[in-house]
């Protein structure tokens, strides 16, 4: 069965369309990235997945569920689904225990000691078990973003996500952030990934799907994409990255 | 200001310094009708205050009319001068003589200070609402959390956090200002102050009374600053 699938999702923003007719398929337990230029609408994208933006048009099916259908609980729908942003977004106001523990307390209504010793196993699983006590401000760009990951797992979701989760670190803190990431897809946790790491991409999807102007211009394999691309668009992409240095 | 040829008249009239010992005796105890009406009138105003921050942003064409109420709430209050709604209030209603309404001037005071300053400290919170950015709510959105938890646990906290100062400096602005509540009866510290002025024909007891509010408004000050500080230690 699907994970996700989207059907003829179309979104505006005022005038201007951002997602003009997506198609896309992710099948359980697999990893999809998005790649594309920046304005691609790849945000967009997982922020309509996720329900943070309504859509106007075609339909989102999460887990057998149309979750854009009329009347959808979007509280509900958003428990299944963790989403990582590129900024963290962790709330300032509260240490990272209390980051964690927030939604699984107020939300699934968990007795704190029980929130509290899953948050801190958590913690402990991603070499944070030190950081439970401090504020966000207090931590790394790297560990801020291990943080968000950690909330968005703690309540159990079906899908993660990710929102371009690198792309605000420092090079030499992106690798523990992948890291994460990895070890994610290797216990089979569904993923769609918004991102700039083309290397990284290659490695860890299942599929890779081109996003130009709004439509999935292209779709298929990392091998497929990256080496034998059949677009002259995603080609002139990717020949962009490589001369940047990027893949 | 020493070289002024009216000086020695105004030194005399003014610093009279038995004037000012005795009539601080009888001001100063007086000054406890104040804080009384601050103190209750600042629990009513940070209850009030939120609720119409929190009514007027509220999303969406349903609560247009909410909204609408509200803005015409802060407008009207901020816009009439204080003295004014403390006039209406404190002479208007207790003559009306409903019955289960009550009469009392102290009352009525803090009813009239209540409603104008809550008109100011909604802009306050509104200004700290709309300062938290809209990323945060969308990750408390995202976690599954309600608006209305999103608002409570996320919103709230930081903008709060963000307008303590500007809060406060309003704060400061009632404690003076509940020396207008004398004009409606309550012999409070300002009021007392007329009546020594009134008895000796000596402005001394003004300059106590003066005094006496700076005193009253200087622990606040140092509070606000106190909170703000132990805020920036804690999150960084």
């Amino acid at each position: 069965m699907s994970a996700v699938e989207l059907h003829g999702v179309r979104k505006s923003f005022g005038e201007v369309e951002v997602l003009h007719g997506i198609e896309l398929n992710v099948e359980e337990h697999h990893v999809v990235c998005l790649i594309g230029a920046s304005g691609s609408g790849k945000s967009t994208l997982l922020r309509c997945v996720n329900l943070l933006e309504p859509i106007d048009e075609g339909r989102i099916v999460v887990g057998g569920e149309e979750v854009t259908a009329p009347g959808v609980d979007a509280d509900r729908v958003r428990r299944g689904i963790g989403i990582v942003f590129q900024a963290y977004n962790l709330f300032p106001h509260m240490t990272v225990l209390r980051n964690v523990t927030l939604a699984p307390r107020e939300v699934l209504k968990k007795p704190r000691a029980e929130a509290e010793a899953e948050a801190r196993e958590l913690l402990g699983r991603f070499g944070l078990a030190d950081r439970a006590g401090d504020y966000p401000d207090r931590l790394s760009g790297g560990q801020q973003q291990r943080v968000a990951i950690v909330r968005a797992l703690a309540m159990r979701p079906q899908l993660m996500l990710l929102d371009e989760v690198t792309s605000a670190l420092d090079p030499e803190l992106v690798g523990e952030v992948l890291n994460v990431i990895r070890e994610l897809a290797a216990g089979g946790m569904t993923m769609l990934i918004a991102t700039h790491e083309m290397g990284f991409a290659r490695e860890i999807a299942n599929k890779v799907c081109f996003l130009d102007g709004g439509v999935i211009l292209e779709q298929g394999s990392p091998e497929q994409i990256f080496s034998t691309p059949q677009e002259p668009r995603t080609r002139q992409f990717l020949q962009r990255i490589v001369e940047a240095g990027r893949l | 200001m020493t070289s002024a040829p009216g000086w020695e008249q105004v030194k005399e009239q003014f610093f009279d310094w038995d004037v000012f010992k005795e009539s601080l005796r009888e001001i100063a105890p007086k000054l406890l009708v104040n804080i009384r009406i601050f103190l209750i009138a600042e629990v009513l105003i940070l209850i009030f205050g939120l609720a119409i921050a929190i009514l007027r942003s509220l999303p969406g064409p349903v609560f247009f009319p909410v909204r609408m109420l509200m803005v015409v709430y802060a407008d009207f209050f901020r816009g009439v001068p204080t003295i004014l709604v403390i006039y209406l209030f404190g002479f208007g209603v207790p003559a009306l003589a409903i019955s289960g309404v009550p009469r009392s001037e102290f009352f009525w005071g803090v009813v009239a200070l209540t409603l104008v300053y809550s008109a100011y400290v909604s802009e306050v919170y509104r200004a700290g609402i709309e300062s938290v950015h809209p990323s945060q709510e969308a990750a408390a959105r995202s976690l599954g959390l309600s608006k209305t938890k999103a608002m409570r646990f996320v919103v709230l906290p930081q903008a709060v956090r963000r307008v303590i100062p500007p809060l406060l400096n309003d704060f400061i602005g009632l404690q003076k200002d509940t020396a207008l509540v004398a004009l409606i009866g309550p012999v409070e510290a300002f009021r007392q102050s007329q009546i020594e002025v009134a008895s000796t024909f000596d402005y001394t007891p003004y300059f106590a009374t003066a005094l006496l509010f700076v005193a009253l408004t200087i622990p606040l000050a140092r509070f606000t600053d106190w909170l703000v500080a132990r805020e920036r230690r804690r999150t960084r």
